[in-house]
């Protein structure tokens, strides 16, 4: 294994075993920006069916970057390797590596808890817990220890206000989750994410279960968002991508295809592959 | 099908009910005149409480008289009491026999501390052996007398229970010091002597009270009352062995239903008299309540640990299967087989070994290595900890993943999702498998058979002494008391209104068990369901 350093900028080396990518993507310029997360030659296995192939990336910090794809793509698989949620799928083996910033988080030496304090995530589906509103925001600190009514009343008030559900729910932060709208369950789970302060928040199609209004508001959300975090999002919506992103990925059956500014991939994306999928020739 | 069930459930609590709560109504007393075989009139004074129709070649082949030409002849059970001057205290009469009935007011119906039921007519109330009262002002002297004895009985209970039980206890646990203090070999003179100086103490305390105790008996035992039975025979009854008296044709409805109160009320609230065949049936329910509990702490915690581990921890592999296989399995074996296994491991190698360690200055007298409550609730939450473990491996399996992963995303881990968020969401799943084993444990007898219940235990396993809850103490159920009444009973026709008593009293019961475990399963439910779907 190589060091870290060695490995910020493997996009421009042309990859080896990639059927369908000819040419060597161009370095990806961050404008200056710190590289937060980088994947290194990373392979990932659902028991035998290869569902990455040596994934290289970048990934800059307090920006905010799109996977794109197609279904079946890898970029959920991807996203999920970030805060190693794939440990938890039976059968699954991991080669490679993912540095957040010098550390490697797939040693040994790793506590899994920690790593996932730092990249906080949030899912498709609002998952809040059966708990109270306040409890859900909470839940983060509470497991790290912190019972000062005081520090909680105060995270919960702040991580709300930067989820923009404290004006809606100020009145009844004590009643249930579930009688939230999905919309405000998608940003009170965002909420509980950010209530951690977590280095990078992974978001995992996180309005596609949204209707459209909803939507604006995790996207309005999003921008807010990344002046504090560095914030990796999936989606299927390619408006989204274009509306929400700095950098955009685009990945096909396990590969990444293209890495570049969202502008460049969205308007003149070097392969033939990406520009096929965005003016929707893949359906 | 539905239905049919419903109406056999229905009918069959009907038939307990209408059984065992009709015993308790005051009946009214008939006289009843029966011609002999021999031309002679005999009268029975009593109350009928059951008739039945039986041919009449039956009747005749008992030796009895039917006329020429009756087929079918109906013939009354009937409770004349008086079991220490007749004999018997239920007798079948034919209709044929009888020549005449008749309703006398003034009948009188004494409930003793022995020998059942005393039908008959009061004539005079005693005091120390003097006429105190006769004629009119009998009846109400009877009841003052009564409640006079009933006042000093109740003080009487308490000193004996309470206070010299007391005395009784700490002397034995004196005993037991002494004999501990000398297995160990610590021969301190001085000890001995302060045991000894405290030995002396508790003695006079027990002397004051026998004292007392003796001339509260004294007190009760100075009035009695003079009866005759309806045949002629006059009896004198100390007051001090009655429990009430109640003249059944002159009580109006009210004062009927008061009477069915009062004596429902005896029923589950007291102690039972007269080899369980009177009295009420506290100690069984008590037992029976308290023997549940004991078996729902012990089975949760371990049903839910093993589930917990099954589902969450261990490796999902043959071996797993094989454990899984073996406690559904295990649901299916015959209880009293777990009897078998409890006494054998419970009481005789678990409770031996106590002894042996914990208890030997009490030897060769066990302590735990004998049947008591503790072994038959352990023995009942094997018995049961399948559906536990069955259930709450289900509601385990039914949270969603979404869940499990937005915790584990925030940092915690996996004993920490589990605490936090897993379990509090399956214990809906987690009641469901408790209440099922409250249902099966609750009815189970078999078992308890072997490993702890008996038919009349001195003491609940509850009281006033330290340390309280005694586990190693037996105990009364009320599963086994049906058993012991019905088929055990000295007396059957009395003994039989009480199975139908109690067999309700069980069912009532379990039914209250179930309804309070759902009821908090569904409120928990409430909570928790929306997160599921």
């Amino acid at each position: 294994m190589s060091e870290p350093q060695e490995k910020v900028l493997p996009m421009s080396e042309p990859l080896e075993n990639e059927p369908l990518a000819t040419d060597a993507p161009a370095p990806v310029d961050f404008g200056g920006r710190d590289v937060c997360l980088t994947v290194a030659d990373l392979d990932l296995f659902y028991s035998e069916k290869q569902a990455l192939n040596g994934v290289n990336m970048s990934i800059p910090e307090k920006m905010v970057t799109a996977f794109i794809g197609p279904s079946g793509c890898g970029k959920s698989t991807l996203l999920r390797c970030f805060n190693r949620m794939n440990d938890l799928i039976d059968g699954v083996t991991i080669n490679g590596s993912i540095y957040l910033h010098d550390e490697d988080i797939y040693d040994r030496e790793v506590n899994v808890a920690n790593l996932r304090r730092r990249i906080g995530m949030v899912f498709q589906k609002p998952n809040p817990f059966p708990k109270s509103i306040y409890e859900n925001v909470a839940y983060g600190l509470r497991i790290q220890g912190i019972k000062n009514r005081r520090v909680l009343d105060t995270a919960v008030e702040r991580s709300l206000r930067a989820a923009a559900l404290w004006d809606e729910v100020k009145d009844r932060i004590h009643e249930s989750a579930l009688s939230l709208s999905g919309g405000q369950q998608q940003r009170l789970v965002i909420a509980r994410a950010i209530a951690i302060e977590p280095e990078v928040l992974l978001l995992d199609e996180p309005a596609s279960a949204l209707d459209p209004i909803s939507t604006l508001k995790i996207e309005e959300l999003i921008y807010e968002l990344k002046q504090d975090y560095t914030i990796v999002i999936v989606t299927h919506n390619m408006q989204q991508a274009t509306r929400v992103s700095d950098y955009t990925a685009f990945m096909y059956l396990g590969d990444l295809i293209e890495f570049g500014d969202t502008n460049k991939i969205f308007t003149n994306p070097d392969k033939k592959q990406t520009e096929d999928y965005i003016t929707g020739r893949y359906g | 099908m539905v239905s049919l069930n419903l109406v056999m459930v229905f009918g069959l609590l009907l038939l307990i009910a209408v059984r065992g709560l009709g015993h308790f109504w005051p009946a009214t007393v008939q006289s009843i005149e029966l011609a002999e075989s021999d031309g002679t009139v005999s009268t029975l004074l009593g109350s009928i409480v059951d008739e039945e129709k039986v041919s009449a070649a039956r009747v005749r082949g008992r030796g009895d008289y039917v006329p020429e030409g009756v087929e079918i002849i109906t013939r009354y059970l009937v409770k004349s009491g008086n079991r220490d001057i007749a004999g018997a205290d239920f007798s079948w009469v034919n209709e044929t026999d009888i020549k005449s009935r008749s309703i006398p007011l003034d009948a009188v119906v004494i409930e003793r501390d022995e020998w059942g039921n005393f039908y008959g007519f009061l004539t005079e109330v005693k005091h120390s052996g003097n006429v105190v009262a006769a004629g009119d002002a009998t009846w109400g002297e009877l009841q003052k007398s009564i409640a006079r004895k009933t006042e000093l009985e109740t003080q009487i209970h308490r000193i004996e229970k309470k206070e010299i039980g007391k005395i009784n206890y700490a002397m034995e646990r004196l005993r037991l010091r002494e004999k501990a203090l000398q297995l160990g070999g610590k021969n301190d003179p001085e000890v001995f002597q302060r045991l000894g100086r405290d030995r002396v103490e508790l003695n006079s305390r027990y002397n004051e009270f026998n004292d007392e105790l003796a001339n509260l008996y004294a007190k009760a035992g100075r009035d009695s009352i003079t009866v005759t039975t309806v045949t002629g025979q006059t009896v004198e009854l100390p007051v001090a062995k009655l429990v009430r008296a109640f003249r059944p044709n002159k009580m109006d409805l009210g004062d009927k239903i008061l009477h069915y109160g009062a004596k429902v009320w005896e029923f589950i609230s007291e102690e039972p008299r007269e080899a369980n065949t009177e009295g009420g049936v506290f100690p069984a329910i008590f037992g029976t309540v308290l023997l549940v509990i004991l078996m729902s702490v012990f089975v949760t915690p371990f049903g839910v640990i093993a589930a917990i581990y099954l589902r969450e921890y261990a490796h999902q592999g043959l071996l797993t299967r094989t454990i899984r296989i073996a406690v559904n399995n295990l649901a299916g074996v015959p209880s009293i087989v777990y009897g078998v296994f409890g006494l054998g491991f419970f009481v005789y190698f678990l409770g031996g070994n106590i002894d042996q360690i914990f208890f030997p200055e009490a030897l060769p007298a066990p302590t735990f290595g004998t049947p008591g409550i503790l072994w038959s609730a352990l023995t009942l939450a094997i018995l049961t900890v399948p559906v536990v473990i069955v259930s709450t491996e289900e509601g385990l399996t039914r949270i969603p993943r979404a869940i499990r992963e937005g915790s584990l995303a925030l940092g915690a881990t996996k004993a920490e999702t589990l605490w936090r968020t897993v379990l509090p969401m399956a214990t809906p799943a987690m009641m469901t498998g408790l209440i099922l084993s409250i249902a099966r444990a609750a009815g189970e007898v078999a078992p308890l058979m072997m490993v702890g219940v008996v038919k009349l235990a001195p003491s609940l396993p509850l009281d006033g002494n330290f340390p309280f809850l005694h586990v190693d103490r037996k105990f009364m159920h009320l599963g086994f008391h049906i058993y012991d009444v019905g088929f055990q009973s000295p007396n059957v026709e009395a003994a039989r209104p009480l199975v139908y008593a109690t067999a309700l009293l069980l069912v009532i019961l379990i039914v209250t068990l179930n309804i309070a475990a759902i009821r908090i399963r569904n409120q928990l439910r409430e909570k928790y369901n929306a997160a599921e779907s």
